[in-house]
């Protein structure tokens, strides 16, 4: 159907923005693929990934949309057919955008890039982009919409529904396993953050009488005003930063000044309490807190980068990419950038939120494609900025900040000795005067991303916004990181909790009743309790616990991608799309190649750096030996080194194993699946849909006049009921 | 311009939440039913996040 004829003006429109916006991107991927020891902006890395984003969206979003997965406009959705105003509900398109991407983001996208920063800002910027293009939002879209397809099924179901009883319940238990990890992980950044800072504490800790307040209002004085008790409890966390400067004025630097153990104890105590509280009084207050401070922290974030335009000062590809050697992490860029950056690219969690929840609340089926990949387009730039934040702080500070306390004997001079053996420099006297900046004791070896991300927050929303205000922001960006956290530990250990009655529940039903006290006091117990102990293992682990657990974090993350990939492979296949299975296939398959690689590295490798029965081998023969090794002190230590080193090895085994057991079930079913061309699915039939509703962002002259024609019908219909009730 | 702002507060409370109110007080009156008190309406809602478990993730 070719033709010589020009095309029609509103195409010639559509070709050049989008030639533009190719070209900008363009002239930046090619800066940043060829500046070499010169100054380069960090601005290049912001808009390389913004216009990457939008023809990604633009392109290969409405590609997957339109040819593979066949949108479908005419076919109800869940939320139309099912809805009960609780979980299924129509729900309009931009406010779900909100409440999908309030759920996927969190913690993780901020320090997974911090860490990934010691392999310089270029293999960190690459996959952040690329991975989320190809793998993250393809994964998370993919799965909304067969869950969607499903009623809303959740991850695990749709496993043992279309895969088989092994698959399922092997996913069952990664699921349960990996989230354990996920909030003992995430914790210990928390931990870290708030040690040997009072400041930090103080603020932190008023969140929880701050949450309280918010959920009595919401309950006595005014009940439903959630936007005004929003306000009042923002205003109420942005004294109680600025109250954390006069912690010595109050006489309080003592009392919050705690031990990492300390800290454990206490967040496993406010873990459990607040999973077994109503859930009005704490957890649903604090999470309008997260989800405000989410949304605005971003937003300034963006502003706060065009202003500032930092430069890196970062290499693009350190010496440790090569050489697999960094203190932040051991290994090399291959596979362990991929297992660090973790969610900003692709995150297996998304899958549970994009199963289930999301997707019982999709007005309109073209809708997946801005909520689902969309939403992840959005948490990937989150991790691109923070990726920013990390690399344009002094690399030598850098190096001090993340470094074992084994490797820098937690001493100013120790950490400036220690970082000149990597080939930096930086003086005790910078290093004080850094921590003096921001009115913290010591920045040596802080480890855990957090404070490091704060630090660069810090840097540049004071240049930005100015006003010598730095401390001020420093203990503003923890306050967000740990309220995001403290969210998810609140909720993962609620999940949890749920989830391990429902499991009983199967065999003893009265302990799946959620409202009966002791089974849920029990279930949250052991939810805490696992949780607790790895974060205790990680907490005093002599050898650095972000150092040792943060990997198992990201290949946990990174296998329970794998699951979800599996299940979308499946069912292309189940349904017949052998033609574009690649478009779940080759995420699934590199990820596979990164994971395995990594979980194998990790059990099997004779580098004590890396494998993690080396290293509890190494210290058990030096121990035999009756000697020390560093960065043990005594015996216990080594012990303890010992001990840890195995369980890590135990847990990373057994999530590889896992995740092999569902994929090799998988198999059998594809196999399967093309000999017989397709076989059938559990997906709901056609049933035409009766609503209106635009599709994207931003609504076409043609879906707004169909909205404003059934709108109107439906005026009408209202004010004239047809026969008897609503 | 007034119909703009109306059109962003709406969105804004339903992303709050506070639109089920809204919405509840137009049926009511719709239907020429009374409406329950903002405090009953409010905790019989708080009863139904009680029982499902909130999705946040890392």
């Amino acid at each position: 159907m070719s033709t010589l004829t020009a095309p029609p003006p509103g195409r010639l429109r559509t070709i050049l923005v989008w030639g533009t916006v190719a070209l900008v991107g363009a002239v930046c991927w090619s800066v940043l693929a060829l500046a070499r020891g010169e100054e380069v902006s960090a601005l290049w890395i912001l808009f390389a990934a913004l216009s990457s984003y939008a023809i990604a969206y633009r392109f290969y979003s409405r590609f997957i949309a339109r040819r593979v997965l066949k949108l479908d406009a005419t076919r109800a959705t869940p939320a139309e057919r099912l809805d009960n105003g609780v979980d299924y509900e129509v729900t309009d398109r931009r406010v779900l955008f909100g409440h999908h991407f309030a759920a996927i983001a969190g913690a993780g996208p901020l320090v997974g890039p911090v860490l990934a920063a010691q392999m310089g800002y270029l293999p960190g910027t690459i996959w952040i982009i690329v991975g989320v293009i190809m793998a993250g939002a393809v994964q998370d879209m993919v799965v909304m919409f067969f869950s969607m397809r499903r009623d809303g099924k959740s991850l695990g179901q749709m496993v043992r529904d279309e895969i088989g009883v092994v698959g399922g319940t092997a996913a069952l238990i990664a699921v349960f396993a990996i989230m354990i990890i996920i909030l003992a992980v995430l914790s210990l950044v928390v931990v870290n953050a708030l040690a040997e800072s009072p400041w930090g504490v103080f603020s932190i800790g008023l969140t929880i009488p701050i949450a309280l307040f918010m959920g009595f209002y919401l309950r006595y004085l005014r009940p439903g005003r959630v936007m005004e008790v929003t306000a009042i409890g923002v205003a109420m966390l942005l004294l109680a930063i600025v109250g954390g400067g006069y912690v010595d004025q109050l006489g309080l630097t003592d009392a919050l000044t705690l031990s990492k153990e300390h800290l454990v104890i206490g967040l496993v105590i406010y873990g459990f309490v607040a999973s077994i509280l109503p859930v009005w009084m704490l957890l649903t207050p604090r999470d309008y807190l997260s989800t405000f401070m989410k949304i605005g922290v971003i937003a300034l974030l963006a502003v706060g980068l065009v202003i500032a335009a930092p430069v890196l000062q970062a290499d693009a590809v350190s010496s440790f990419a090569t050489d697999g050697d960094g203190p932040v992490f051991a290994g090399k860029l291959f596979p362990f950038v991929f297992i660090t950056i973790a969610c900003g690219a692709l995150s297996g969690f998304h899958a549970l939120i994009a199963s289930g929840t999301t997707p019982k609340m999709v007005a309109k089926e073209p809708q997946v494609r801005m909520i689902g990949y969309g939403g992840m387009l959005m948490e990937s730039f989150v991790a691109i900025s923070a990726l920013i934040a990390a690399v344009v702080i002094d690399q030598g500070l850098y190096y001090a900040m993340n470094a074992p306390a084994g490797a820098t004997g937690g001493t100013v001079e120790g950490a400036a000795q220690f970082v000149s053996t990597l080939g930096f420099t930086i003086s005790p006297d910078t290093l004080s005067a850094a921590a003096a900046a921001i009115e913290e004791e010591t920045l040596v070896s802080r480890t855990g991303g957090a404070p490091t991300l704060a630090f660069g927050l810090s840097q540049v929303f004071s240049d930005a916004f100015g006003g010598g205000l730095q401390a001020f922001w420093y203990h503003f960006a923890i306050m967000f990181e740990a309220l995001f956290i403290l969210t998810a530990v609140d909720a993962g250990t609620r999940v949890g909790r749920f989830m391990l009655q429902d499991t009983i529940g199967n065999v003893w039903p009265k302990f799946g009743d959620v409202s009966w006290r002791p089974a849920a006091w029990t279930a949250s117990a052991i939810t805490v309790g696992l949780w607790g102990y790895i974060l205790y293992v990680g907490v005093t682990d002599p050898l650095g616990g972000i150092n040792q657990l943060f990997p198992l974090f990201g290949i946990a993350n990174q296998l329970l991608a794998a699951i979800a990939l599996t299940l979308c492979v499946t069912l292309f296949l189940k349904h017949g799309w052998l033609k574009w299975v690649w478009v779940p296939g080759i995420p699934l398959a590199w990820d596979l190649v990164v994971t395995m690689t990594a979980s194998y590295q990790k059990i099997f490798s004779d580098n004590p750096a890396i494998g993690y029965f080396a290293q509890a081998s190494r210290f058990r023969e030096a121990r035999d030996a009756g000697e020390l090794l560093a960065p043990a002190a005594d015996d216990a230590a080594m012990g303890q080194i010992i001990t840890n080193s195995t369980t890590n090895g135990v847990l990373q085994s057994v999530f590889a194993l896992l995740v092999i057991v569902i994929v090799a079930n998988a198999v059998l079913i594809w196999v399967r699946a093309i000999r017989a061309g397709s076989l059938p699915t559990t997906e709901v039939p056609h049933t035409p849909s009766k609503i209106v509703a635009p599709a994207d962002f931003i609504a076409t002259a043609e879906e707004k006049r169909e909205l404003a024609r059934w709108e109107a019908e439906r005026d009408a219909e209202r004010r004239e009921p047809a026969g008897s009730g609503r | 311009m007034k119909a703009r702002l109306a059109a962003v507060r709406r969105l804004l409370r339903e992303f709050t939440g506070e639109a089920r109110w809204d919405d509840y007080l137009a049926r009511c009156a719709r239907e020429g039913v009374e409406p329950a008190t903002r405090r009953e309406f409010e905790r019989h809602r708080a009863d139904q996040v009680a029982h499902a478990p909130m999705a946040r993730c890392c």
